[in-house]
C-alpha cells in the first residue's frame, strides 16, 4: 500500500465515494418507492402472481454491463450520462423488491387481516397500518440485499465511463498500481456493511414486537 | 417381546430416562403415557436406537439391540410418527413401499402389496398416485401406518401416531387401528400424552412421570381401579370410576324386563296401552329400537318427530359403561340393551342397576386390599 | 437501426471475433466456472445441511461475498496473477477464479437451505425406517432440496454470465470483448450487440435451467398437478419409475 499517494489523491477518492454511495442509494430509493404499490398490486393479483412475479425477475436476468449499455439507447441519453447508471440499477431493485414486498405482505397471518376486518378497518388503513409493518422484517430483508448488490454492481459503470469507486480499478490497471484497487474494495465493502447495518437497525427500531435472539 | 432392562438416558448429566424396566409381550399394544417431558418419546426412540441408551439393555425376543446393525435393527421394526413424515416427493403408492424395497422385495411385489395395505387401512385405491400434500391429516395418517407395515415388521413403534388430527378422525383412526392390530398381533410399543387414548388402545399402559420415572405397568382397568400413587390416580383423572366400567363386560346373564313397543303409526290408544309410566318405545319393522315416546304428548298416530333420540343403547356385549349410559340417558329411566344386530333385547330400570353395579365395586375393592 | 447494424452484418457472423466463437467462449467460462463452483459448494452446502455444522460459516460467507465489488476483485487478482503465470493465463486464472468465487455462496446457500428445510418429519421417518446416513442424504434430503438447490445455481448462472462480460475488460474473451471494444473503438452498434447477445443468453440459460428443473423436481414437491411434462420426465429419468 503507498499510504502518499492515498493521502494526495483523498480529494479525488473522496469525491468518488460520495459519487458511488449516491448512485447505489438513490435506485434504492427509487425503487422502494414505486415497488410498494407494484408490490401490493402483484399481491392482489390472484393466480396471475406467479406469471407477473416471474415476468418482473426476467429483468434481473440482464447482465448490468449490457443494461448499461442498452439503456442510452431506450432513453436517448449519452452513454456517460450517471442516469443510465440510476435507472439500471433502479430496474434490478424493482426486480427485486416486488418480489420481497409480494411476498411479505402475503406473510401477514390470516388471522391478523380478519381480526383488522372484524374491527372495521377500511382497506386503505388495513394496508398502511396492519399490513405494511407487518411485512417490514420482510421487506427490509430485501432491501439489504438490495443495496448490497448494488453498491458492488455500480462499480462496473466504469467501464462505460461513469465515474465512482470503480474508477479506482480501472485507474489501478492502466498503471499496474494496486492501492487503489484496494482502496476501492476497502471503501466499497465498508460502504455496504454500513448501509446494511443502517438499513437493520431502522427496520429493528420500526418492528419493536418481532422477537429476537437475545 | 421389548424388553428394556436398566435403561437409563441422561442429557447432559440430568436424566431423561431413569433405569427403566419394562417388558413389552409378544403381540400386544403397550402405551407409555405420561406428561410431557417425562422420557417417553426417548425411551420409545432408544428401541431402534434413534436415541442412544446411557446405560442398561433393550432386547428384542432376547436379543440385545446395541450388538445388531442399526440399519438392519430398524428395518425389523415398523416406525410411525407424529405429523407421518411421509416423502413429499414421493406418491403415495411409493411412499408405502419403501419399506418393502428396503427389505429388498422388488419392485412389482412392492407396489402390490402397498395397493393391498392402503386397502386394509382404509384408503382408496385412487389415492396411490397422489402425492403427500393432497392428502387429509388423517390420510396421511394411514398412510405411515401402512408404510410401517409393509415391510411385515413383527415390532412397532408408534409415537403420537394420532395426535396431529382433529378428535372425530382421532377416534376412527383408534377404532381402526384396534381392528387391524387384532388382525396382524403386532408386538407394538405407542407413545401418547392422552390417558384416554392409552386407556382405550393398550393392552398395557405404562404410566410415566417427569424424571423419567416408570410410575406404574398395568391393564387400562388396573390403573383405573388400582392405582399405585396419587400421581397415577391424578394423571388418571377425574371420573375414573365411571371410567372403569368401560373394561367390566355386560355379564350375559343379566336380568332384562321385557318392554312391550309400537311402531311408527301406532294410534295413540296403542301407544298408551304399550307404555309403562307415560313412556313407550318405538322401534321399526325389523324390531331395531327408534326411540321414546311421550304419550302425554302424542297427538295423532306416533310420526318420527314424536320421538325423543336422548338415550344411548347398550349392546349385549359392550361395557358396563356402555349399560349405566344407556339407563342414565333414557327418559323413561330404563336402559335399553340390543342384541348385537341391533334388535332390541330388553330394558333394565335405572334403580336395578345398583345391584348389578354393587358386586364390581366389591370386586375391585378386594383387589385394591 | 444502429442497436442492430453489427449484428445484422454477416461479415460479424464468422471467424475468431464473429459472434458465435464469442457465444461460444461465454458459454465455456460460464460452464467451467460453475462446474467447479458447483463441485466445492454442493459437498459444502449438503455436509452443512446434513450436519446442521457451521451454519454461520454460510450466511457470513454468503454476505461478504455479495458485497465484494466483482470488477475490483478481477482487477486485483490479475496484477497478482500477472507475474506468476505465462501468456493467457495471466488473466484467464484470476477471471476464472473470481466467477467460481460469486458463483459459490449462491449454490451452497441453496444447497444449505433446501436441505435443512427438507421435511423433518421425513427425515426422521427415514432414520427410523432403517435407511442408513447415505439413503437419508441420497433418497431423501437431496431430493426435497432440488428446488432450492436449482434456484441457487440459476443465481449463480446470472452471475457468472454477468461477470464474464466484466471480465472481458481484463482481456478474457466472450461477448464482452464487444461491450468494450465498441466502447475503445466508439462504435455504439458493436456495443449493442453484445449487449444484446449476453441478455439473451442470460435469458436462454435462465429458461433452460428452470426447464430443466420442472422437469426433475417431483411434482409432489412443487404442488402441480397436472400431468403434461410427464413425458419429458420420463425422456430425462429413463430407469425411474
Amino acid at each position: 500500500m503507498n499510504f502518499d499517494w492515498l493521502w494526495r489523491e483523498s480529494d479525488m477518492i473522496f469525491d468518488l465515494f460520495v459519487r458511488h454511495l449516491w448512485l447505489s442509494a438513490v435506485p434504492v430509493a427509487i425503487g422502494l418507492a414505486l415497488a410498494l404499490p407494484l408490490g401490493w398490486l402483484v399481491h392482489r393479483s390472484g393466480v396471475w402472481r406467479g406469471p407477473l412475479l416471474n415476468l418482473v425477475g426476467l429483468l434481473f436476468t440482464i447482465p448490468s454491463l449490457a443494461l448499461f449499455v442498452l439503456l442510452p439507447w431506450f432513453l436517448g441519453t449519452q452513454i456517460l450520462d450517471p442516469i443510465n447508471v440510476v435507472v439500471a440499477l433502479t430496474i434490478y431493485v424493482l426486480a427485486l423488491l416486488v418480489r420481497t414486498v409480494s411476498d411479505g405482505l402475503g406473510s401477514v397471518p390470516r388471522e391478523t387481516l380478519q381480526a383488522a376486518n372484524a374491527m372495521g378497518y377500511r382497506p386503505l388503513s388495513r394496508l398502511l397500518t396492519v399490513e405494511l409493518p407487518l411485512a417490514i422484517p420482510v421487506i427490509a430483508g430485501g432491501l439489504r440485499v438490495a443495496l448490497v448488490s448494488n453498491i458492488s454492481i455500480v462499480s462496473v459503470a466504469a467501464l462505460v465511463g461513469t465515474r465512482q469507486l470503480g474508477s479506482l480499478f480501472t485507474q489501478g490497471l492502466q498503471l499496474q498500481f494496486l492501492t487503489p484497487i484496494i482502496a476501492g474494495i476497502v471503501l466499497s465493502v465498508a460502504l455496504a456493511a454500513a448501509l446494511d447495518a443502517l438499513v437493520l437497525f431502522l427496520s429493528r427500531k420500526l418492528t419493536p414486537w418481532e422477537r429476537r435472539p437475545a | 417381546m421389548i424388553e428394556f432392562q436398566g435403561v437409563t438416558k441422561l442429557y447432559d448429566g440430568a436424566p431423561a430416562v431413569r433405569n427403566l424396566d419394562l417388558v413389552a409381550p409378544t403381540g400386544k399394544l403397550t402405551v407409555l403415557v405420561g406428561p410431557s417431558g417425562c422420557g417417553k418419546t426417548t425411551s420409545l426412540r432408544m428401541v431402534n436406537r434413534l436415541v442412544t441408551p446411557s446405560s442398561g439393555t433393550i432386547t428384542l425376543d432376547g436379543e440385545p439391540t446395541d450388538r445388531m446393525n442399526v440399519a438392519q435393527l430398524r428395518r425389523r421394526i415398523g416406525y410411525v410418527i407424529q405429523h407421518a413424515g411421509l416423502f413429499p416427493h414421493r406418491t403415495v403408492a411409493q411412499n408405502v413401499a419403501t419399506t418393502a424395497r428396503l427389505a429388498g422385495i422388488d419392485r412389482k411385489t412392492a407396489r402390490r402389496k402397498s395397493l393391498d395395505l392402503l386397502e386394509q387401512v382404509g384408503l382408496s385405491a385412487s389415492l396411490a398416485e397422489r402425492y403427500p400434500w393432497q392428502l387429509s391429516g388423517g390420510q396421511q395418517q394411514r398412510v405411515g401406518v401402512a408404510r410401517a407395515l409393509a415391510s411385515d415388521p413383527k415390532f412397532m413403534l408408534m409415537d403420537e401416531p394420532f395426535s396431529a388430527v382433529d378428535p372425530i378422525v382421532r377416534g376412527q383412526l383408534q377404532d381402526e387401528f384396534l381392528r387391524l392390530q387384532r388382525e396382524i398381533g403386532k408386538t407394538i410399543i405407542m407413545v401418547t400424552h392422552d390417558i384416554d387414548e392409552a386407556l382405550k388402545l393398550g393392552d398395557q399402559v405404562a404410566v410415566m412421570r417427569e424424571g423419567g420415572e416408570l410410575a406404574q405397568v398395568a391393564t387400562p382397568r388396573e390403573l383405573l381401579v388400582r392405582p399405585a400413587d396419587g400421581f397415577v390416580a391424578d394423571f388418571v383423572g377425574r371420573d375414573r370410576g365411571y371410567r372403569h366400567l368401560g373394561f367390566a363386560p355386560i355379564d350375559n346373564g343379566l336380568k332384562l324386563a321385557s318392554e312391550p313397543v309400537v311402531q311408527l303409526g301406532a294410534s295413540p290408544a296403542e301407544a298408551a296401552e304399550a307404555a309403562i309410566d307415560g313412556w313407550v318405545l318405538v322401534c321399526d319393522a325389523a324390531h331395531r329400537p327408534l326411540g321414546w315416546t311421550d304419550i302425554a304428548r302424542l297427538r295423532g298416530p306416533v310420526r318420527e318427530d314424536d320421538l325423543n333420540l336422548s338415550s344411548t343403547l347398550a349392546p349385549m356385549d359392550g361395557s358396563m359403561r356402555e349399560l349405566l349410559d344407556a339407563a342414565l340417558s333414557s327418559p323413561s329411566g330404563r336402559g335399553v340393551v340390543t342384541n348385537t344386530d341391533g334388535t332390541l333385547r330388553g330394558t333394565i330400570a335405572l334403580g336395578d342397576l345398583g345391584g348389578i353395579l354393587a358386586p364390581l365395586h366389591r370386586t375391585g375393592a378386594e383387589r385394591h386390599s | 437501426m444502429i442497436l442492430f447494424e453489427w449484428l445484422l452484418d454477416p461479415a460479424n457472423w464468422s471467424g475468431p471475433y464473429g459472434a458465435p466463437t464469442l457465444i461460444w467462449q461465454h458459454v465455456v467460462y460460464t460452464l467451467a466456472a460453475l462446474l467447479l463452483a458447483s463441485a466445492i459448494a454442493v459437498p459444502i452446502g449438503l455436509y452443512v445441511g446434513h450436519t446442521r455444522r457451521g451454519e454461520f460459516v454460510i450466511a457470513g460467507a454468503a454476505n461478504v461475498l455479495r458485497a465484494l465489488p466483482s470488477l475490483g476483485l478481477i482487477v486485483l487478482l490479475v496484477i497478482l496473477f500477472a507475474p506468476v503465470f505465462a501468456s493467457d493465463l495471466a488473466f484467464i486464472v484470476p477471471s476464472l477464479v473470481v466467477l467460481i468465487l460469486l458463483a459459490v455462496p449462491p449454490i451452497m446457500t441453496g444447497t444449505y437451505s433446501g436441505v435443512a428445510n427438507a421435511n423433518r418429519a421425513a427425515v426422521d421417518a427415514a432414520r427410523g425406517m432403517g435407511f442408513t446416513p447415505l439413503q437419508v442424504l441420497l433418497r431423501v434430503e437431496i431430493p426435497c432440496a432440488l428446488p432450492l438447490i436449482f434456484s441457487g445455481l440459476r443465481g449463480a448462472t446470472l452471475q457468472v454470465i454477468s461477470t464474464a462480460t466484466i471480465a472481458a475488460y481484463v482481456s478474457l474473451g466472450g461477448l464482452g470483448r464487444l461491450i468494450i471494444d465498441g466502447r475503445a473503438q466508439n462504435d455504439y452498434s458493436q456495443m449493442a450487440a453484445g449487449a444484446i447477445l449476453v441478455a439473451l443468453l442470460a435469458l436462454v440459460v435462465d429458461l433452460l435451467i428452470e426447464f430443466v428443473a420442472f422437469a426433475t423436481v417431483s411434482r409432489g414437491l412443487t404442488r402441480r398437478g397436472t400431468n403434461r411434462f410427464s413425458t419429458v420426465r420420463r425422456l430425462l429419468k429413463p430407469n425411474r419409475s
